[in-house]
């Protein structure tokens, strides 16, 4: 058995990246809030107008706003609404960049298994996060 | 509390009443040339964010002092009782899961309670069925997973109810597959300075329930420490602190995966999800001040009662006997 009376090496270096991300994806959340309720951007929908929106399914909004799903929020940053969404990505992708960086760490200590592990989570969530997936509409 | 942290969450607290009230200000004008507010609603459109928050924020207290997640007490209740819609409330759900997940997730690392061994494999195959829930959830219509969502509720209640806990559950032998990956450790039980050996087994069986707990998770947008900590603890073996740190921790994993389909679906509104992550961390942090000087046994009753009361709201809304 593995006597590990304290954290591996792969486990503090994951929690470390996880610590600066989550605080960075967190203050890109609000300083873009900030932007978003402030008005400094013009958003695509008028915030005045979201309760007309918000109680829609989610495929009649995207039709009634014409806002295209994907990551077609990205050629519109300069849009309030839509400039949220870079720190939630920012969130949602710290993961990603976690299991990135222990990769090279299993595979220094020879522990292939978890090495393919996690390459094949990194690809799990490439797909999720590429968009091709989609969910079908009701 | 300390003064400190007490001045941050006043501080928090501040910022978002300012945010909302500076948007309705900014956005009266606006308002009065454009729409009215929300059909069912006469409410202005600035006042749902507002009392989102403040909903949100009692619901971190909660949590923390009933033991649950945020995300299983904000999709039925937010979805039962506020105008939203069920898909964003579902997105939003995943977002203030994932949210609170990546907080805790680097001291439970770095003190050594969620163990990487153990999450990875767990992780892939909850992170994968995760995204499958998701599309799922979004694939079907709203009153069918409105209902689901009302079922699933009920039977967490009913999980909370009768699942036993065990703090260092007894396993005889580890099975060939945690062996061969080497999932065991040792843990310090500061309480009673104990160093804790462990190891698991069951482990194909662990792994194949987390096919369901992944499915559900993106399904209905809650986070699945519910499910995560009795599988574990009781089927696994892993001791009672090193599931819930491990759980806590996956969650920011399955909860990822499942979260970017909701965000490439078009399923996240930035006016619904920032609020909400804001004031369940606010009050989380408030309620991990408070847990010492409460009665968890009192307050994990009030849980399992709010949880039936949101989960049989949302059955009957799903089968359109209360809408």
């Amino acid at each position: 058995m593995v006597k590990k009376y304290q954290a591996t090496e792969e486990q503090l270096a994951y929690a470390g990246i996880l610590d600066i991300g989550m605080k960075i994806g967190m203050l890109a959340l609000i300083i873009t809030f900030f932007i978003y309720v402030f008005g400094i951007f013009t958003p695509h929908i008028p915030v005045g107008d979201l309760p007309k929106y918000w109680s829609m399914p989610v495929k009649e909004y995207l039709k009634a706003t014409d806002i295209h799903p994907g990551w077609t929020w990205l050629g519109h940053l300069g849009k309030g609404d839509f400039l949220n969404f870079l720190g939630i990505a920012f969130l949602s992708g710290v993961t990603m960049i976690c299991y990135i960086s222990i990769i090279p760490i299993f595979f220094r200590k020879k522990d292939t298994v978890y090495g393919f592990l996690a390459i094949i989570e990194v690809l799990v969530l490439v797909l999720a996060a590429s968009g091709i997936l989609r969910g079908g509409g009701h | 509390m300390s003064r400190k942290q007490l001045a941050r969450v006043v501080l928090g607290m501040t910022f978002m009443i300012i945010l909302v009230g500076a948007a309705a200000a900014l956005a009266t004008t606006e308002q009065a040339a454009a729409v009215p507010a929300a059909a069912n609603s006469s409410l202005p459109w600035w006042a749902w964010p507002a009392i989102l928050f403040v909903v949100t924020f009692v619901l971190g207290i909660v949590a923390v002092l009933g033991g649950v997640g945020g995300g299983v007490l904000f999709v039925p209740i937010i979805g039962g009782f506020f105008p939203f819609h069920l898909d964003f409330v579902r997105g939003a759900g995943l977002l203030v899961a994932l949210a609170g997940a990546l907080a805790a997730g680097p001291g439970l690392l770095k003190k050594g309670m969620a163990d990487l061994r153990l999450a990875l494999p767990v992780a892939l195959i909850a992170s994968s069925c995760a995204i499958v829930g998701a599309m799922i959830g979004l694939a079907l219509p709203t009153k069918v997973v409105q209902t689901a969502l009302g079922a699933t509720i009920l039977g967490i209640v009913a999980i909370m109810l009768m699942a036993k806990k065990s703090e260092y559950p007894e396993v005889k032998q580890a099975d060939n597959l945690s062996t061969s990956l080497r999932i065991s450790g040792i843990y310090h039980e500061v309480s009673t300075g104990q160093d804790i050996n462990w190891k698991i087994h069951r482990t194909p069986q662990g792994l194949a329930t987390f096919i369901l707990i992944g499915v559900m998770a993106g399904m209905f947008g809650l986070g699945a420490g519910w499910a995560n900590v009795p599988v574990l603890n009781l089927m696994m073996g892993a001791p009672l602190k090193v599931s819930v740190a491990t759980s806590k921790f996956l969650l920011s994993i399955t909860d990822t995966s499942a979260a970017w389909i909701y965000i490439n679906n078009g399923a996240v509104l930035p006016m619904m999800v920032v609020p909400s992550i804001i004031g369940i961390m606010l009050g989380s942090i408030v309620g991990v001040r408070i847990l010492t000087r409460t009665k968890p046994a009192a307050i994990r009753y009030m849980v399992i009662g709010l949880l039936s009361f949101a989960g049989l709201r949302a059955l009957l809304k799903g089968l359109e006997i209360w809408n």
